[in-house]
């Protein structure tokens, strides 16, 4: 088929986020979308991810929220019959389904035509092997690498190269099972693990310490090609890309290296026939200049987002077009609207990209970093100086800190941080030197280059400066130059944030705003993409005052704060400039849709801090500030700014405080006799055990203040109670400990809604598939409930409109109950937009952001809407990446450890979880289920058992489980617990891969076995879908032998929902 | 690992400085207290994000007031290898951060050292940005830099010539002979002819060439404006009689144009960067160049026997012309690069295969 013909295509979606894919494909499909539709294509979207701005009903004409696997996605084909599919937009898993479907002949068969970089190029790229032939006939240095399929051959292969060698894996993600390898007998551990989940692996030329350097590059079908953006890493080799500090443009490369390796780049990508936008990683060594490619990604990939952020070069709307074969120097450059998308962009400022870690949330996985990724998110810096834009970063984290010198880490020898390194070596290495580690030392052990280092010692010597010296102007202003806040300024003067900024305004200090005109001022650009630097005197910019409203977004992704308050900025700020609003964007997020400069009238890529958005809100003049739609970052901004006057919409931050700290929340519960868990703020340990004594254990235990339960857990007993409260104590030391009942066997349901001046205008019922104890961000979430009391919903209505009322509510909330023998007890309330917004909204068919912002507004006489009963039920589940934190315990718990979601609708309760829990990448492979079970559980599940039984499947268990199923007369293949150490054992079971499918259920509230732990991690490890809660577990099983769910035939949301 | 850098620990103290434009709107900044001479010449602005010890070596800027719109100056010290003639050419420097640590294996020296040590004067904490947005709005404009206003109204920008006292003539690499006429040629020109299997004379740009044999006239980049190389013009003028292969580069296509009888113009603030998209009218291919010009060759202006091979995809301006029937071309912009991209690098080839 010609380009020309082309009226219907697929774009395949990433699905939900996890660790190594994360929001930057809603960031870049959503371009996709955007230029496919400028030219009048029929755009059909798949992907479960429902808290994305792609599957906003404004974007894509046909959304499938189905599973990415072969059989639903082929039969979407089937019936969607396109001309035209793109696999660049959705990550690995839309590319490694796109060549799994272009093999099975799914698209020869249909006629589809792939658009972009052919398939073969792809399989190049994708194959080391492959690419390393390919880049040798051009004279192309690769890394000497050997492929192979099995472990004797990788062996053979490192005696080959020399030992240290590099293990990496073919077709990954985020380098999964990837490392340095000392020896013979590492190396066959490592070897047979990754064999396990990839059938090839590459030992390779080892290049740690050697320079990280990556290149952008854009190529239309005619080979004109250009490299957008060039970015360094300040971690050198050895620490994956996604878990390095990454800068832009390179900053210790001379112009020979720089335009060296831009030759190598074009040369490369010209050679392989790239069609629209990939990225090429080198090593470059610093003694010689000598080089490595180490691999091109032909697609759009995390870090084409940061460039496209870094630059203001829309890179997914460019490549889009260019897989149309539009020449790429006919499109515009979209910033400056006159000049040529054929151009390099200038900068003229930096921008600095931060990996965002989540370890201490993800208990018993280690701190290191290295060649595999760990981290969930990450944020992006811009400014004129290396020290200015690394502490913005720093603080943009949201982490604690307030600038370098500001972190909440004590390291006893911040040496053993450098190297190996961890998530904290930034910070351990800022105090070594400030402990007089000289930087020659942190150079050999970190083999960073001695520029990064000489940037660090900068801000030390500020540091310095500010503790000896009298604050003077002009100490100030270097201070405010090298990146240091008025709040750690505060604390290094023993004065106060809000002192230093009033000396700071008095003195005119103040941060210029300057554009990202991506041609550092040689042409006059329109742009609206902004940042604060303390490097310029002058603003590019007026304020825009009237009718101006501030919204403040996510920050990074961090679990618990993901994608969905991405959707939510963004929808609020569609929803305000309907109304005539113009809207100032502010966030920190490089894989953002809202960082997107075309989605508001002023985008200022800067932090989530009260200074800076003080510093925003003095200049622009705003209406008023919206704090309720970024997640908790934002939200906590609200008290604060609100003490300061500046003007909030929607709830008065008074009332937000009211439902945020608990003790006044729960006073006024109390007033208005609503039940609610015993619970008690106790700040030392003898008061704790008090409380334990009095309520009876299990107890759950946090910190207050805390999205996503950060430092929580559930203990069950004096000793863990003990043990615990030590390491919360430690995580946040400025926050009491609040501990409150822990109750078991019962549901838990939320309540997401809207409300006007406390009276509500909608709300969605939703309920948990788990019982409480699982966190809401890890729950499996029923919508509309299926399984509620009516008396139970009448009651939680009551409850919900008494308490909105009382806390005045206008604007979004959400409250979670506890459902036991019909009576609630409240959890919490968030007087905020929720994690599962996106998700009631696009399930009921109304927008319950826009609904909040109009009620924020003002506006009146809003409709009424049905949302409690609806002809379809959709469910959501969590998408974990356990697979890639070694030694995490996969068990959801009370502490959230998901770190996406995907959602599917169905007509009933079984289709929906069926195919949200199969769009959460499980593949169920054949008849073969494991299935271990306490004993509380063992008689709830034989009614699920017995079917399966009779359905064919072999059911395999250990002792005990085993004798329950022969005492019912279920038959079932016994094997060894792990600890027994006998054969046939679960362990060999698993690794011979005669599995499928495990549910390892724990005993609630008890300690978790080793030999559940075992289970469960071999589960993961080798990749086989693992159940751990008894009520999904149940439901699972169930779904395997329902009639109704063999051959379902994947329907597209707007055949369920009319907008 | 890495052998050479350096914290400069400052061995100097600063003082509060400002840059004087000619329209009388100042800039702030500080220079070094060891800092005696000032400045004056024309300001002009390079976006180029790498690259300072060739640009400041490039005769074209001889002269000039370059100001670097990239941040951060310095970072990876000065290799003098890198130099693309014998000293540093500009009369002054503006940058935002000076960064005097600086790590690099194959430098030897501090970017500021190097500046001190060729006595070249340099102002730094300046709003470069604000500055380069002044340039662009009101045209580039004589400057200076000192405590106080100096009159600048009597500064005339005149062209400062550079190029070398007597010819050369490099050890034959071929038969073909090519004569280079040197305005102020970038050694990475020469670097290049060298590398043909040419024999090569470098010559000074008012020497008279054309008694002598030759196959091909190259003619380099150089500073100011075109119309003051009077000699050179009437040269090419008669060169381009005959039908030897000319090429030229930069000043060198702006000579060639106005030997040919066409026209040259003073652009509101020239373009100099290393990200000037350029577009190949025969072929369609685009290719991203390095540029340093203030004068532009007038379109309208050519001779019905020449035409236009390359435009600049952003302005339009003229990038290479060459005559309809003869092998005579020329380009705007540096096929030899240093600083900037190395895309066009392929016209030496064609300009050997043409003679």
């Amino acid at each position: 088929m010609k380009i020309k013909d082309i009226k219907r295509a697929v774009i395949i979606g990433s699905g939900g986020l996890k660790i190594g894919q994360a929001g930057e494909f809603d960031y870049s499909g959503s371009q996709a979308i955007k230029a496919l539709k400028e030219e009048k294509i029929y755009t059909i979207l798949i992907n479960p991810n429902i808290a994305t701005v792609q599957t906003d009903n404004d974007m894509a004409d046909r959304v499938y929220f189905q599973p990415l696997n072969v059989d639903t996605v082929t039969k979407i084909l089937e019936k969607e019959r396109p001309d035209a599919v793109l696999l660049s937009f959705g990550g690995q898993t839309a590319l490694n389904l796109g060549l799994k479907l272009y093999d099975l002949g799914v698209f020869k068969r249909l006629g589809i035509r792939v658009l972009g970089t052919p398939v073969d190029v792809i399989k190049t790229t994708e194959d080391r092997d492959l690419f390393k032939i390919s880049l040798s006939q051009i004279d192309i240095k690769t890394a000497r690498s050997i492929a192979t399929e099995s472990l004797a051959g990788a062996i053979k292969a490192a005696d080959k190269i020399g030992y240290p060698i590099m293990l990496r894996s073919g077709f990954s993600l985020g380098g999964l099972g990837s490392g340095r390898i000392d020896n013979r007998d590492q190396l066959k551990t490592r070897v047979r693990e990754v064999l396990k989940a990839v059938p090839q692996v590459l030992i390779e030329e080892y290049l740690m310490g050697w320079k990280e350097i990556e290149y952008e590059v854009v190529r239309d079908v005619l080979g004109n090609t250009i490299t957008v953006c060039n970015m360094e890493n300040f971690d050198p080799m050895g620490i994956h890309t996604g878990e390095s500090i990454v800068v832009a443009p390179s900053q210790t490369l001379t112009n020979e290296e720089y335009h060296r390796l831009r030759e190598v780049a074009i040369k490369t990508i010209n050679h392989l026939g790239i069609i629209g936008e990939c990225n090429i990683q080198y090593a470059l060594n610093p003694v010689d200049g000598d080089y490595r490619v180490i691999e091109v990604n032909a697609r759009l990939s995390r870090s084409s987002a940061l460039a496209s952020k870094a630059t203001g070069y829309p890179l997914a709307f460019v490549a889009t077009k260019l897989m149309l074969e539009k020449p790429l120097h006919e499109l515009r450059n979209a910033v400056t609207g006159k000049t040529s998308a054929f151009y390099e962009p200038a900068m003229d400022y930096i921008a600095i990209k931060m990996p965002r870690w989540d370890l201490a949330k993800l208990k018993a996985s280690d701190h290191n970093i290295g060649s595999e990724m760990k981290s969930v998110g990450e944020v992006m810096a811009l400014g004129r100086s290396f020290p200015e834009a690394l502490q913005k970063a720093v603080r943009m984290l949201n982490i604690g800190a307030k600038g370098l010198s500001d972190h909440p880490y004590t390291f006893p020898d911040p040496r053993k941080e450098i190297y190996p390194a961890t998530d904290r070596r930034l910070y351990a290495i800022y105090d070594a030197m400030r402990s007089g580690v000289s930087l020659n030392k942190i150079h050999d052990l970190s083999k960073i280059d001695m520029w990064f280092l000489f940037q660090l010692q900068k801000i030390l010597n500020t540091e310095n400066l500010l503790k000896k010296s009298e604050l003077n102007d002009s100490i100030l202003k270097l201070a405010k130059q090298n990146g240091f806040s008025d709040y750690v300024i505060g604390k290094l003067t023993k004065s106060t944030e809000q002192k230093i900024r009033a000396k700071r305004l008095s003195a005119n200090i103040v941060p210029a705003f300057k554009q990202i005109d991506t041609l550092a001022g040689e042409f006059d650009a329109e742009t609206n993409y902004l940042y604060a630097t303390y490097h310029g005197d002058t603003n590019d910019i007026k304020p825009l005052k009237k009718n101006a409203t501030i919204i403040l977004g996510s920050g990074p992704y961090a679990i618990g704060s993901s994608v969905e308050f991405d959707w939510s900025a963004v929808n609020t700020g569609k929803t305000l400039q309907k109304n005539g609003f113009k809207t100032i964007m502010v966030n920190s997020n490089p894989e953002t849709v809202s960082t997107d400069f075309d989605r508001s009238d002023r985008l200022y890529f800067e932090e989530l801090s009260l200074e800076r958005v003080q510093d925003i809100a003095d200049f622009e003049q705003p209406k008023g500030i919206v704090v309720s739609v970024g997640g908790q970052v934002a939200n906590n901004l609200a008290l604060p700014l609100g003490k300061l006057n500046y003007k909030i919409l929607g709830t008065h931050p008074r009332d937000i405080d009211r439902a945020e700290d608990r003790q006044k929340f729960s006073s006024m519960l109390n007033k208005l006799g609503i039940d609610q868990p015993a619970w008690e703020e106790v700040s030392s340990l003898a008061k704790a055990k008090k409380f334990a004594n009095k309520v009876k254990y299990p107890i759950l235990i946090r910190p207050s203040y805390v999205l996503s339960g950060g430092a929580m857990n559930v203990v069950t007993g004096e000793k863990e109670l003990e043990e615990y409260l030590s390491e919360a104590t430690r995580l946040s030391p400025n926050h009491p400990v609040v501990m409150s009942q822990f109750i078991t066997n019962a549901k838990e349901l939320e309540i997401d809604g809207v409300a006007q001046d406390g009276n509500m205008i909608i709300y969605a019922i939703s309920e948990h598939i788990e019982n409480a104890g699982v966190h809401s961000g890890d729950a499996t979430v029923v919508y509309p409930a299926q399984d509620l009391y009516l008396a139970t919903v009448r009651q939680a209505k009551k409850i919900t409109k008494q308490v909105i009322k009382s806390l005045n509510i206008t604007g979004p909330f959400n409250i979670q109950f506890i459902a036991k023998n019909n009576e609630l007890k409240v959890i919490e309330c968030n007087v905020r937009a929720s994690r599962s917004f996106p998700f009631v909204s696009k399930v009921s068919g109304h927008n319950f952001i826009e609904i909040a912002t109009e009620a924020m507004l003002g506006k009146k006489n809003f409709k009424t809407y049905q949302t409690l009963e609806l002809d379809h039920v959709a469910v959501k589940n969590p998408q974990f990446s356990y697979n890639r934190l070694k030694g995490a315990d996969p068990v959801a718990g009370v502490e959230m450890a998901s770190t996406g979601e995907v959602a599917c609708i169905g007509v009933d309760l079984a289709e929906a979880f069926y195919n949200s829990w199969l769009a959460t990448d499980q593949i169920i492979k054949s008849k073969n289920v494991f299935i271990s079970l306490s004993d509380d559980q063992k008689h709830r599940f034989l009614e699920v058992i017995k079917p399966l039984s009779t359905a064919g499947w072999n059911i395999y268990t250990t002792s005990g489980t085993h004798a329950f199923l022969k005492n019912n007369k279920i038959k079932s293949i016994k094997l060894y617990k792990v600890s027994e150490n006998k054969k046939p054992s679960v362990a060999s079971a698993i690794e011979g891969k005669k599995i499928d499918l495990i549910i390892n259920v724990p005993t609630n509230g008890e300690e978790k076995s080793k030999d559940g732990f075992a289970i469960r991690r071999l589960a993961v490890d080798n990749h086989i879908p693992l159940l751990s809660n008894a009520e999904t577990g149940k439901l699972l099983l169930k779904c395997l032998t329902d009639p109704d769910l063999i051959n379902l035939e994947p329907k597209h949301w707007q055949e369920y929902v009319k907008y | 690992m890495q052998g050479n850098r350096s914290s400069g620990s400052d061995f100097f103290n600063i003082l509060d400085s400002k840059i004087f434009l000619s329209d009388g709107v100042s800039f702030d900044g500080f220079v070094p207290d060891y800092q005696t001479t000032g400045m004056i010449g024309e300001v002009v602005f390079n976006t180029g994000m790498t690259g300072y010890t060739e640009s400041l070596t490039d005769p074209s800027y001889s002269g000039q007031i370059l100001v670097f719109t990239y941040p951060m100056i310095g970072n990876y010290g000065v290799d003098k290898s890198t130099m693309e003639s014998d000293k540093i050419q500009v009369n002054g420097v503006i940058v935002d951060t000076c960064e005097q640590d600086w790590s690099h294996n194959k430098s030897t020296m501090s970017f500021i050292s190097w500046l001190k040590e060729q006595n070249i004067p340099i102002i730094f904490g300046v709003d470069t940005r604000a500055l380069t947005k002044h340039l662009r709005t009101r045209g580039t404009m004589v400057g200076s830099i000192g405590k106080s206003k100096s009159d600048l109204s009597k500064v005339i920008s005149e062209t400062k010539f550079v190029t070398i006292d007597k010819p050369i003539q490099y050890k034959s690499n071929g038969q073909k002979k090519v004569i280079l006429i040197d305005c102020g040629s970038k050694e990475n020109i020469v670097r290049s002819l060298r590398e043909l299997p040419i024999t090569l004379k470098r010559v000074p740009h008012n020497y008279d060439f054309t008694k002598e044999e030759y196959d091909g006239i190259f003619i380099s980049n150089g500073p100011g404006n075109p119309e003051d190389y009077n000699l050179a013009i009437a040269n090419i003028k008669t060169a381009i009689k005959g039908s030897k292969s000319v090429f030229g580069i930069c000043l060198g296509s702006q000579l060639l144009a106005l030997a040919s009888g066409a026209k040259t113009y003073k652009m509101q603030y020239g373009n100099r960067g290393h990200n000037q998209p350029c577009i190949e009218i025969e072929t369609g291919r685009c290719y991203i160049t390095s540029q340093n010009h203030g004068y532009a060759v007038d379109h309208k202006s050519l001779s019905k026997d020449w035409k236009v091979i390359f435009k600049n995809l952003n302005d339009n301006s003229v990038e290479g012309l060459a005559h309809k029937t003869k092998p005579f071309y020329a380009v705007q912009f540096h096929p030899e690069a240093c600083p900037g991209p190395t895309d066009t690098s392929f016209l030496f080839e064609r300009f050997y295969k043409s003679l």
